[in-house]
């Protein structure tokens, strides 16, 4: 056992006197200020004990308890108590006091600081009966106390003269020959004027101003420092209630077309366009088009002329893909898919002015002409790029179709972009043997020639262009950062053609068969969707001077909005508008992983509608953790906790509160407001929230604003809380109108918190309105200028009835939803899998194989389709797509029962989708899980197809998989499969 | 749990002294004390806790406060096994009360530095045993933790491994949320 100490080090001290005391045996090494003893601490830290087992010590006063208790001083109560004073209390004041008094040589306020304890010291003292702090005879609590006063007090001048009794302590303490000795090892028995202790003072980082108590960011509370409310301010707030809602309404409904206009801000807020082919999950849903939402509707609030456009981004390999898989054209696969996102969007209440696609003419002429612009001035390079090209499939293929020999380590499965065995990236060309992932023929080397935009060409008036719109627009910091590194990065030409079918074709000559890739494509679809929303839509995309432009988008594309789109705007020369402010997103993840559809990790936006909890809830949780500064993580824990103590406890309980009191004790009728200053101090505190909320809603930093919102409903809570409402309405005539008063307020408050969240859960805004029976000009009322927190519901208002707003959220609910979207059960999806590297082999059988063979027949079918064969003919190859499907199911492990054909059309009946899968016994539920997911999408197509009017045959055959899939899923619930009754105009 | 007199809607009431409060609270609940104790606030800013006693003087201040209530439900083990244990439990009880609470942001760092380095090698900060100091400590860095970003949890994976842990331990989390502490890593160690 050693113990370091430091000479000078007053914190020393009190462990040599408590050694000396106790006799312990144990080495003392005496060593510099500066030496890390404690290797785990970042600064050094003396005095330290190094324990017998190894352990070091840095806490003075625990060393002095260990000392003490290896000889039987235990430590009771009472010296607990006071080495946690010495502690919390003490030292801060000494630090400061020796500071003041030896290093700035300010004697009189080191006093003045030491009073306090010093006080306290002497009032225990004088109460207590014993001799010594905790008994009659010393303890190890009154050596700690004496060597931690023993600098101060050795200078009696610091004393004042009323402290005899710490005095007299503080003396008898000293006689004690341990503590002489400590005090003349550590201080040469000088005190203050040790020459030591000033060095070991200069040594030390100079104490804080004032022990400032950080009140806790309990989240309970939802408390940060209260602003502290200034007289001005409560005249200011009482001045802006007095003066009641204006005659006429500020703002005015939409008209469509919106258009530009003068005078008014014009606000254009696009989100990045959802690809088309992916249900959108609540990542996806945060990141664009939800943020953009909230944005565009305070916007309107706020009396803003704002226009909100988004859509589908459609082209592109992936949807050509799925066409193949699915057996349909890509148009129809973005027809369905459409829609899909389109619904999802108006269930979570996404109010866009306009929700369009990028197939339309309009984004062709568009592109095209962009493009001829860019052409003609010389901002595009032509370069021959090679590719794989499989001569029997007749396309390019992209980098995953091909497989092959690594040319690095020889691994005979390599993918044509990345080697899985030696992970080296690679260029497909440089594999050997490479392969046709779909139809195993060997591809060729093809040159392909390509137009490049010439970045680097632009890149000084784009570095131009940056610098004025990040330095004066509201870039969202990970925006500007990525953009630089782009730009540090060094720009170099990118490819903007590809060879595909499905996209938007190539009007140069040379290039005819190809098509604009996605990425200098999609963004053009702002303007094209604009454009089928109005003629004029160029007065608003070649309009800098009178437009700001909002972009909303997850992290990932800012490249692309920041700066590929704007080169090729810039190049194009015709005035276009460029985004004013970039507003990214980090990721949201899902639990403690990623969303994952092949998974069924996480929740998806068709999923949310069925689990029972309200669009605005969503609404409400998703923006509350919006992942503004770095990522976050949706819980389902935690959203139950802030549906609960949040939206039930907090907003919802105090705007009931208000609302009941009205119509309980008023007769539903606003009471008359007598307003005393703690009334105007309250409006003055709501005020100020509303002022922020407004500040901060304008830059964009939605979910701080959300935390006003519930600042002042927390205020309010509070408000009523002390005032008592519901008791001084029972008592006397001053009592009944203070009562009134303080209702009065509150309801007005509730009107106000119900236009603050307008932007967030506008149903739920809308219901508070409804039940406060509020006058429709309060939305263009509160928050015009820095806000405007007027008496919108005057005494004698009628409101209308209250009733709760939320529910709340129980824990068996929120497990059952947990499980329900935690993806244990994922296993392959019945339809044939995207081909990928993994396990294939199942039962013995190549399932992969099968896939690829499923794949190409399906392309067959859909190849007749579209020529209109004969019907015969199609009916063969469907039946025999049928038959691999089968094959396939039968692979994958799943058993399949006889598929009927039927020659006329059944009655399609509503595929059941039940919310929560009933568990059967000898069932088995997650097959039944996925296989309702299966039967739900089958019954989805073939009421599209019944929509489209397709070919006879072909919806026979999809509707013969939808009663396979629905014999099978009543197999997987434990029942027995009834044979579904054919409807339908003949038999 | 008696709160007086401190209203739980009373201005002068220090969040700082409410936190105290709700934490003794919590640890009665973990303990297992049956009959709640009555407490109120003392000093400048109201901060220090107080429990009351009809047998005896009050005791003030949260690690003398939560020692007693060990005591009292017979659960001294949590206190430390050994005499060098019992040290590094006070060791860090008053750690958390001089260096953690009240700290200013610029302290934040060094402390999570501080507390990553040691919990190294350590499941607990006593070693290997589950002793009061976790439970205080945990209660004291929860507001940091909670604030933390996902890349901070990962810098002090020790930290972020001994609080999950903590939290999870039975019992011990009542009046405060769950943290999510994600199981991957989301940031490699080649980031900044």
């Amino acid at each position: 056992m050693k113990l370091f100490v430091s000479e000078g080090n007053p914190h020393c001290l009190k462990v040599l006197a408590v050694l000396e005391l106790t006799g312990v045996k144990c080495a003392i090494q005496h060593v510099i200020h500066d030496e890390k003893v404690v290797s785990y601490l970042n600064r050094p830290s003396l005095p330290a004990l190094l324990l017998p087992s190894g352990m070091p010590l840095f806490s003075a006063n625990a060393i002095c308890r260990y000392l003490g208790e290896s000889v039987g001083l235990q430590c009771s109560d009472l010296s607990n108590q006071w080495l946690e004073w010495e502690a919390t209390e003490l030292q801060p004041a000494l630090a400061q006091g020796l500071h003041l008094a030896v290093l700035q040589g300010k004697g009189p306020e080191a006093c003045r600081v030491l009073q306090g304890p010093l006080t306290y010291l002497e009032q225990s003292l004088s109460k207590t009966r014993t001799s010594f702090l905790t008994d009659d005879i010393v303890s190890v609590a009154d050596v700690v106390l004496w060597a931690a006063l023993y600098p101060i007090l050795s200078d009696i001048s610091l004393l004042s003269g009323e402290q005899t009794k710490v005095q007299n302590w503080f003396e008898r303490v000293g006689l004690l020959a341990a503590c002489k000795s400590a005090a003349q090892s550590v201080l040469q028995g000088k005190g203050l004027n040790a020459e030591v202790l000033k060095t070991y003072l200069q040594k030390q980082p100079a104490p804080p101003q004032r022990r400032d108590i950080q009140p806790c960011n309990s989240p309970e509370q939802g408390t940060e420092g209260d602003h502290v409310i200034t007289e001005d301010e409560i005249q200011s707030a009482a001045a802006t209630w007095a003066k009641g809602l204006a005659e006429t309404p500020l703002v005015t409904d939409r008209q469509h077309p919106i258009l530009p206009q003068e005078g008014k801000r014009n606000i254009l807020v696009t989100s990045a366009l959802p690809y088309v082919n992916n249900v959108p999950h609540l990542g996806n849903i945060i990141g664009c088009v939800l943020s953009a939402d909230v944005y565009s509707r305070y916007g309107r609030l706020r009396g803003w002329n704002v226009l909100y456009v988004c859509g589908t981004d459609e082209y592109g390999t992936a949807t050509e893909n799925k066409a193949r898989e699915e057996g349909l054209t890509p148009q129809q696969i973005c027809d369905k898919y459409h829609s899909v996102h389109a619904d999802i969007y108006r269930w979570f209440q996404v109010d866009f002015d306009f929700f369009g696609r990028t197939t339309t003419e309009k984004q062709t002429q568009i592109a095209q002409n962009i493009f001829w612009r860019l052409h003609e001035r010389g901002f595009l390079l032509e370069d021959t790029v090679e590719q794989l090209r499989c001569e029997a499939c007749k396309r390019f293929l992209a980098d995953r179709f091909v497989e092959g020999t690594c040319p690095f380590c020889s691994y005979p499965e390599a993918r044509g972009d990345q080697c899985d065995k030696c992970g080296r990236l690679i260029n497909a060309v440089e594999l050997r043997e490479p392969k046709c992932k779909v139809c195993s023929q060997t591809p060729v080397v093809r040159s392909s020639k390509h137009l490049f935009l010439d970045l680097p060409k632009l890149e000084v008036e784009l570095e131009q262009w940056l610098e004025m719109s990040m330095g004066s627009g509201d870039w969202t910091a990970n925006a500007k950062q990525i953009t630089r590194s782009w730009l540090r990065d060094g720009l170099k030409p990118r490819c903007i053609t590809r060879d595909l079918k499905w996209g938007t074709p190539v009007p140069h000559p040379n290039f005819s068969d190809k098509v604009f890739y996605v990425w200098f494509d999609a963004p053009i679809g702002y303007l094209s969707i604009t454009a089928n929303y109005t003629d004029q839509w160029e007065k608003w995309w070649k309009n800098p001077e009178q437009v700001e432009l909002y972009n909303f988008m997850a992290k990932d594309n800012v490249p692309f909005h920041s700066v590929v789109f704007p080169c090729s705007l810039l190049g194009a020369q015709d005035n276009y508008t460029l985004v004013n402010h970039l507003v990214a997103t980090e990721y949201l993840n899902y639990e403690d992983t990623k969303f994952s559809k092949s998974r069924g990790v996480g929740v998806f936006g068709d999923m949310a509608k069925d689990t029972g909890i309200p669009s605005d809830v969503w609404r409400f949780y998703l923006l509350y953790l919006r992942p503004e500064g770095q990522d976050s993580a949706f819980s389902w824990a935690d959203m139950a906790i802030k549906n609960n103590s949040e939206l039930l406890n907090n907003l919802g309980n105090f705007i009931n509160r208000a609302g009941m009191f009205v119509s309980k004790f008023f007769e539903n009728c606003v009471p008359v407001m007598d307003l005393q200053p703690e009334d105007k101090r309250l409006l003055a505190q709501v005020g100020w929230e509303l002022k922020q909320y407004i500040n901060l809603m304008d830059k964009v930093k939605l979910r701080d604003a959300l935390k006003c919102i519930l600042n002042i409903s927390r205020h309010g809570n509070q408000y009523i809380q002390v005032n008592e409402p519901w008791k001084k309405i029972k008592g006397s005539e001053t009592d009944r109108r203070r009562a009134g008063t303080v209702t009065g307020v509150s309801v007005n408050v509730a009107c106000l918190l119900s236009v603050t969240l307008l932007p967030y859960m506008p149903t739920v805004s809308q219901t508070i309105r409804q039940q406060l029976n509020a006058p429709p000009t309060v939305t263009a009322t509160f928050l015009q200028g820095t806000g405007s927190f007027v008496c919108a519901l005057p005494a004698g208002h009628h409101i209308g009835t209250v009733s709760p707003l939320f529910q709340k959220l129980e824990t068996d609910q929120i497990e059952a939803l947990k499980k329900r979207f935690g993806g244990q059960q994922a296993k392959a999806a019945i339809r044939p899998a995207q081909t990928s590297a993994t396990q294939t082999v199942v039962n013995g059988v190549d399932t992969k194989e099968l896939t690829l063979a499923v794949a190409e027949q399906g392309e067959k079918v859909r190849t007749l389709k579209a020529q209109k064969a004969e019907k015969a003919a199609i009916t063969a190859e469907v039946t025999k797509l049928l038959e691999l499907k089968k094959q396939l199911a039968l692979a994958e492990g799943k058993s399949p029962e006889p598929v009927p054909m039927k020659g006329t059309n059944a009655h399609p009946t509503p595929s059941p989708a039940p919310a929560v899968q009933a568990v059967v016994s000898k069932a088995d539920p997650e097959r039944a899980k996925e296989l309702t997911l299966a039967v739900t999408e089958q019954g989805e197509k073939v009421r599209t197809l019944k929509a489209q009017k397709a070919e006879k045959a072909a919806v026979t055959a999809e509707v013969a998989k939808l009663l396979e899939l629905k014999k099978q899923l009543a197999l997987a619930e434990g029942k027995s499969p009834e044979p579904v009754p054919m409807k339908g105009t003949k038999k | 749990m008696y709160l007086l007199p401190c209203h739980p809607f009373a201005q002068e009431v220090c969040e700082f002294a409410k936190m105290a409060l709700r934490e003794l609270s919590s640890l009665e609940k973990a303990l297992g004390l049956k009959k709640p104790n009555k407490y109120s606030t003392q000093g400048d800013n109201k901060q220090v806790p107080v429990l009351q006693s009809n047998s005896g003087p009050a005791l003030s201040g949260l690690v003398t406060i939560a020692t007693h209530l060990v005591k009292q439900a017979n659960r001294a083990d949590l206190l430390g096994e050994s005499a060098e244990h019992r040290a590094v439990v006070q060791q860090w009880l008053e750690y958390r009360v001089t260096k953690v609470d009240g700290c200013q942001k610029e302290e934040i760092k060094p402390i999570l530095k501080d507390l990553n380095s040691y919990l190294e090698d350590k499941v607990y900060l006593a070693g290997n045993q589950f002793t009061l100091a976790d439970t205080l400590m945990y209660y004291g860095v929860h507001h940091i933790i909670m604030d933390q970003s996902v890349q901070d949890k990962e810098t002090y994976v020790n930290v972020t491994r001994w609080f999950d842990h903590v939290q999870h331990y039975p019992g011990v989390r009542h009046h405060l949320h769950p943290v999510v502490i994600l199981k991957n890593r989301l940031y490699t160690s080649s980031h900044h």
